[in-house]
């Protein structure tokens, strides 16, 4: 097993630079390319999400991508340390809302219900676990790597 | 920046070229650049996304304020994408349902007259 951690500041203009990073590390480990793009964009929805609770809550405090490589799965965890009271906001299921959000007239305001983040990534990945707690959270996303790939730089070699 | 924008004017609609990446850092360029049409009276907007690399969530909450603002004034706002990686995120959200997407800007132009 093997790992790659990035910590960036909260802010947008890094939420490309942790999907590039991610991607280019998937790509390297063998996740299949067709796959690749959701892995981009999942990544680009949980980063973004845990820049927008920072900005709310702990603006100077750094977000958390760890990818881990293991024989078989490469899995991405975004972790914020953002303080959200009270758990899950609201039991409204976020499609529903966009469908009555996009069907009403102009309020002013383009923010699109909360909770559409994780209904995007829930859609993209199979493997997805989000863990809630009062001091942040943590989106882990997983993916399969296929047989062929090449060796990780550092790993031990198998004997053979 | 990593979203580049371009307009032209085809029969009654405003074509916006859209390419590069719309994502959280980029999108506010996109909502200002709709804002601007609308403000000088071209509510009926085609929006080209054939050169889009990347599209997500906060992207589609500006085209959802873009469709809610063109709609304020008895407008339209059609999208012209064929690519299924942008698609898809579409289909997630059951905005499909929502906008009108085209295979070619000539069908979409078509579409508004």
């Amino acid at each position: 097993m093997s790992t790659v951690e990035l910590r960036f500041t909260a802010v947008p203009a890094h939420v490309r630079t942790a999907r590039l990073v991610v991607v280019s590390l998937g790509r390297r480990l063998g996740v299949d390319e067709e796959l690749l793009d959701e892995v981009r964009l999942a990544v680009g929805e949980a980063a973004a999400r845990a820049v927008r609770r920072h900005q709310a809550s702990c603006p100077t405090a750094s977000v958390l991508v760890r990818m881990i490589a293991s024989e078989d799965r490469f899995v991405v965890e975004v972790a914020d340390c953002a303080a959200v009271p009270g758990g899950s906001s609201s039991e409204a299921d976020p499609l529903d809302e966009l469908a009555e959000h996009a069907s009403q007239g102009y309020e002013g305001d383009d923010a699109l219900p909360a909770g559409l983040d994780l209904v995007v990534i829930g859609g993209l990945v199979d493997d997805l676990s989000v863990h809630e707690a009062p001091d942040g959270s943590t989106v882990i996303m997983g993916w399969p790597l296929s047989g062929n790939r090449p060796p990780v730089v550092g790993a031990a070699q198998a004997s053979g | 920046m990593d979203l580049s924008l371009a307009h032209r004017f085809e029969g009654a609609a405003t074509v916006v070229e859209v390419g590069g990446e719309i994502d959280v850092y980029t999108a506010p360029k996109l909502r200002e650049e709709i804002i601007s049409l609308v403000e000088s009276g071209h509510y009926r907007l085609v929006l080209d996304m054939e050169n889009v690399e990347f599209l997500d969530s906060t992207g589609l909450g500006v085209l959802v304020g873009g469709l809610k603002r063109v709609r304020a004034h008895d407008g339209a706002l059609h999208l012209v994408c064929t690519q299924e990686r942008i698609l898809k995120i579409f289909r997630i959200t059951g905005l499909t349902k929502v906008f009108p997407i085209h295979a070619t800007v000539a069908d979409a132009v078509q579409a508004m007259e």
